[in-house]
């Protein structure tokens, strides 16, 4: 049934259809919203069988949900930012044991400096460590992916993050297509575990594994993740028969078949690059969008079909390697291996600045003239860098880099100015 | 609420904050798109087709009417009029009927007993531009409000509304 | 279980009295049905006070749960030892996932036997003092905080001894480690410093806190027991020499565990919701010099030159736990 909701709503609306049985919550910027909803739908009723636990620490959020998923419950946490660095450690377990877990990150930047805005930054710091990462584009896919979420997660036997963008998607209100019970009882069964702590038939979870074989085990892993690319897609179609609408998915195309130019990006800014592919191709301008869906397993023949023909490829990116590069686009790159199709890295959104639909028609007119360098970081005001430079080049207590930009620019009241 | 209203309608839209976490007493802007197909874009609004401004102690202070089309509409929950804020040389360009007062904390306080005034001006935008119909106003209020609160915020809207519409129809009388 | 008329004291290898006493008053581990969760065959060192306190409190638990129990185990020497890759002792349900992150998958697997109407599974989470005290406390205390219902074990040995003997806050003064060593001024570790987690998790008012040592197993067996009759956050602190870290014989683990309690340098007792609410007595006191000779870890007190000083604030340490507790009729 169509409702005009905010996205965390949405979503924790998706994540209570999807039956969880153990739910744990610390609250950060800018999840709160879905587990303030899920505990209240538990505490008023609305959802049984189901524990909602207040927990100390995200730390404390990904142990409970691992406990919880090794005894068998379907288990559900979410987080952003410096919440999931601070439960690194489990993110690392959890996969590492194979549980099941589905996690929400509200896509968000890590400090320092402090920053509650949307970017990647905080999933991509956890890209590495086993677990599947899916990016929804808007309000309505993100509600849909979790519920395949589930579904992916328990038959392979491995966690799942769902990636949104932190307020623009989170906090955004649009129409969605909520599903109703039965049609998700229908889609996701109950959770069968392939392993679980049962006093009748007991099993040891957590050994330490040697030399002799630690390399299988995580190989394992990585065949899991190549297991993930078929599934992935089947687990779409199985939605599309059920819920009858494209939603998931490895990739997403958007007029590639002809383009000279394919822009790659990933969650809410496709639909800004659409829009400004919609203006182009109006002055004939050959370019089409790629939406990477699935981020981890990173769909390298998927991206490499879908680009086959195009002279130029521009990776948009919230997010960077700090001392060499972008980070989406390096994994582009690898599909790209051995084609003298140049990747164009934009680093954009940091932060949460905003990606105009005028920056990105700028941007893609550059790179046609071949005016765009190889690393771009979009609308960076030179003019604050360089002053900044110039600072520290003069004085050896040149104060706190924030701080600093932040005088120059006014938002901080210099006394006496 | 606005958005909820659009979309009663039938109509996309999206509606987002520009920081989503406000603290009491800073100033915030929010923003509404709405289409009748899927709206894909994501950026702030740079060029409104309406401005809606809650607290007029901004209007000097923060550059609120920015990118704002000529064409636009400019809706001020106030006592006074454009003049009377000092914007009478700003808005001589704007039609005149997109222009538009209304006291709406004032009305809030009568009906709801706080001063405020997002719903009376969503029921004076409703008659001001007719993008959002009176009805799809009071669905949208019902969704988000419950009891005497609700009631008090419908009659409000309605107040703020029927005052609109009355002024509209005085004025194409005198004209 | 009952407390028998006759007191049945085990002193050293001469364990007395269950053949002695009416078989519904004989301790778990001298039952041929005893479900040997941690079974033989584990790598603890000889004279592993863990390893004994241990099968004891499992054992002890999965009697009183009809074998419906689940463990979480955080990582250590008990951790390690159990689970030599690739075999397994644990012949029950046991996970084991981080360090500091024990006390809150324990309350996960709590809270999936709830979600699931599972009332009769219970859940023990173990833990030595470096992952209780120090990594894990923060996990500890949210866990006592909602009275989860999860019965968490900590076995003291008193350092971070899987890892070579690093200090960790249940060091007890003076004491050397491979980080508080025996030199300079003030060998071993600082006084001042250290935490009392039994007393932390009696001011959190859980519904049980009790102390105990592998000195008196009946009295272990009976404390875990009693806290497997109740629901919600209980807390057990188990005094466990570790002859390695320690510097001790192997078979002096009973014996130093029994000298700490008649020392009083560890207090034994019971709490419920914050007040104490029984103590084991002193029997014959004896001075704390008695229970620190046979360690090397204090032997920079002794020798020709005795740290008097020192000995003599270690002395008042215990007489003050003597007073607090009341552990002298």
């Amino acid at each position: 049934m169509l409702e005009q909701c905010e996205g965390s709503h949405a979503v924790a609306k998706a994540v209570a259809l999807s039956r969880p049985e153990v739910i744990c919550a610390y609250p950060i910027s800018p999840q709160t919203h879905i587990v303030e909803g899920l505990g209240q739908m538990v505490k008023s009723g609305d959802l049984t069988s189901c524990e909602f636990i207040n927990v100390e620490s995200e730390f404390a959020a990904l142990s409970v949900a691992i406990g919880a998923s090794a005894a068998g419950a379907r288990s559900y946490t979410a987080t952003a930012s410096q919440g999931l660095l601070f439960m690194a450690e489990a993110v690392y377990n959890a996969s590492g044991l194979g549980l099941p877990i589905v996690m929400t990150v509200a896509n968000r930047a890590i400090g320092a400096p402090i920053n509650i805005w949307n970017d990647h930054t905080d999933s991509m710091s956890m890209r590495d460590a086993g677990w599947l990462q899916i990016f929804a584009e808007t309000n309505q896919e993100a509600l849909d992916l979790h519920i395949q979420a589930f579904k992916i997660a328990e038959e392979l036997s491995l966690p799942v993050m769902v990636c949104m963008d932190g307020f623009i998607l989170t906090h955004a209100y649009e129409r969605v297509d909520m599903p109703d019970q039965a049609q998700v009882d229908r889609f996701l069964p109950p959770y069968e575990p392939r392993q679980v702590l049962d006093p009748n038939d007991p099993v040891t979870i957590g050994a330490m594994v040697g030399p002799e074989a630690f390399t299988e085990v995580r190989y394992l892993a990585h065949a899991k993740q190549m297991q993930a690319l078929d599934l992935i897609p089947q687990i779409a179609a199985e939605f599309k028969k059920e819920f009858g609408r494209d939603s998931g998915g490895l990739i997403k195309t958007y007029q590639t078949e002809d383009a000279e130019t394919i822009v790659i990006a990933l969650g809410s800014v496709l639909g800004t690059i659409k829009d400004t592919v919609d203006d182009l191709r109006a002055e004939g301008v050959k370019v089409g969008v790629l939406g990477i869906t699935s981020y981890r397993p990173f769909p390298i023949s998927a991206i490499r079909d879908a680009t086959a023909h195009a002279k130029r490829i521009v990776v948009i990116e919230k997010c960077f390697a700090v001392g060499i590069g972008g980070i989406v686009s390096r994994d582009v790159r690898s599909a790209v291996r051995n084609r003298p199709q140049p990747v164009l890295t934009v680093v954009a959104g940091l932060g949460g600045r905003a990606i105009t639909k005028a920056s990105v028609h700028q941007l893609l007119l550059d790179a046609i003239a071949d005016k765009l360098e190889l690393l771009t970081f979009l609308d960076l005001d030179w003019a604050v860098v360089n002053r900044v430079l110039e600072r520290e080049k003069t004085q050896r207590r040149s104060g706190p880099i924030a701080e600093g930009i932040l005088r120059d620019m006014g938002s901080v009241l210099v006394p006496g100015a | 609420m606005m958005s909820i209203a659009a979309f009663q309608g039938g109509r996309h839209a999206q509606a987002f904050p520009s920081f989503g976490s406000e603290r009491t007493g800073a100033p915030v802007v929010a923003f509404c798109r709405m289409d009748d197909k899927e709206i894909r874009l994501r950026e702030p609004i740079m060029q409104p087709d309406a401005i809606i401004i809650q607290d007029p102690t901004l209007l000097h202070q923060v550059d609120v009417f920015s990118g704002l089309k000529k064409e636009g509409y400019i809706l001020i929950n106030t006592t006074r009029s454009f003049a009377e804020l000092g914007l009478g040389e700003f808005v001589k360009d704007f039609k005149p009927e997109h222009l538009l007062t209304v006291p709406a904390s004032e009305l809030a306080m009568n009906h709801v007993g706080r001063a405020v005034p997002n719903v009376p001006l969503l029921g004076a935008f409703a008659a001001l531009c007719g993008l959002i119909s009176l009805e799809a106003v009071l669905s949208a209020i019902d969704q988000k409000f419950k009891g005497a609160v609700a009631l008090g915020n419908k009659a409000a809207a309605v107040q703020a509304y029927n005052t609109v519409m009355k002024h509209n129809a005085e004025e194409t009388h005198h004209a | 279980m009952e407390q028998s008329l006759v007191k049945f004291y085990q002193t050293g290898t001469f364990t007395v009295g269950n053949r002695l006493l009416a078989p519904e008053q004989r301790s778990v581990q001298s039952g041929a049905a005893r479900s040997n969760s941690l079974n033989s065959g584990h790598r603890a060192c000889q004279g592993c006070g863990e390893a004994l306190g241990a099968r004891y409190a499992i054992d002890a638990a999965m009697a009183a749960t009809n074998g419906q129990l689940i463990a979480a185990n955080a990582t250590g020497c008990l951790e390690v030892f159990s689970t030599p890759y690739p075999e397994t002792s644990w012949q029950m349900p046991w996970i084991h996932s981080l360090f500091g992150n024990t006390a809150a998958v324990a309350t996960g697997i709590a809270a999936a036997m709830k979600a699931k109407g599972r009332n009769d599974v219970r859940v023990v989470a173990q833990g030595g003092d470096g992952g209780t005290t120090d990594i894990g406390f923060g996990c500890l205390s949210g866990m006592f905080e909602r009275n989860d219902d999860v019965l968490y074990i900590c076995y003291d040995n008193e350092a971070y001894m899987n890892t070579g003997v690093q200090r960790s806050s249940a060091t007890p003064p003076a004491a050397r480690t491979a980080t508080t060593m025996a030199v300079g001024e003030h060998p071993g570790n600082e006084f001042g410093q250290g935490k009392n987690v039994p007393q932390i998790a009696m001011a959190h008012e859980i519904p049980y806190v009790a102390t105990a040592t592998v000195a008196d197993l009946r009295d272990l067996e009976y404390k875990v027991t009693k806290a497997m009759s109740v629901r919600g956050a209980r807390y057990i602190h188990i005094f466990v020499p570790c002859p390695l870290g320690w510097g001790a014989a192997s078979h002096d683990t009973i014996k130093l565990s029994r000298l700490a309690v008649e020392s009083g340098v560890f207090p034994v007792f019971e709490a419920e919701r914050g007040e104490v609410t029984g103590v084991l007595k002193i029997r014959h006191q004896v001075p704390v010099e008695d229970y620190l000779k046979p360690q090397k870890r204090f032997a920079h007190l002794f020798g020709k030159k005795p740290d008097v000083a020192t000995l003599a604030r270690l002395q008042a340490r215990a007489d003050r736990n003597i007073r607090r507790f009341g552990l002298l009729t």
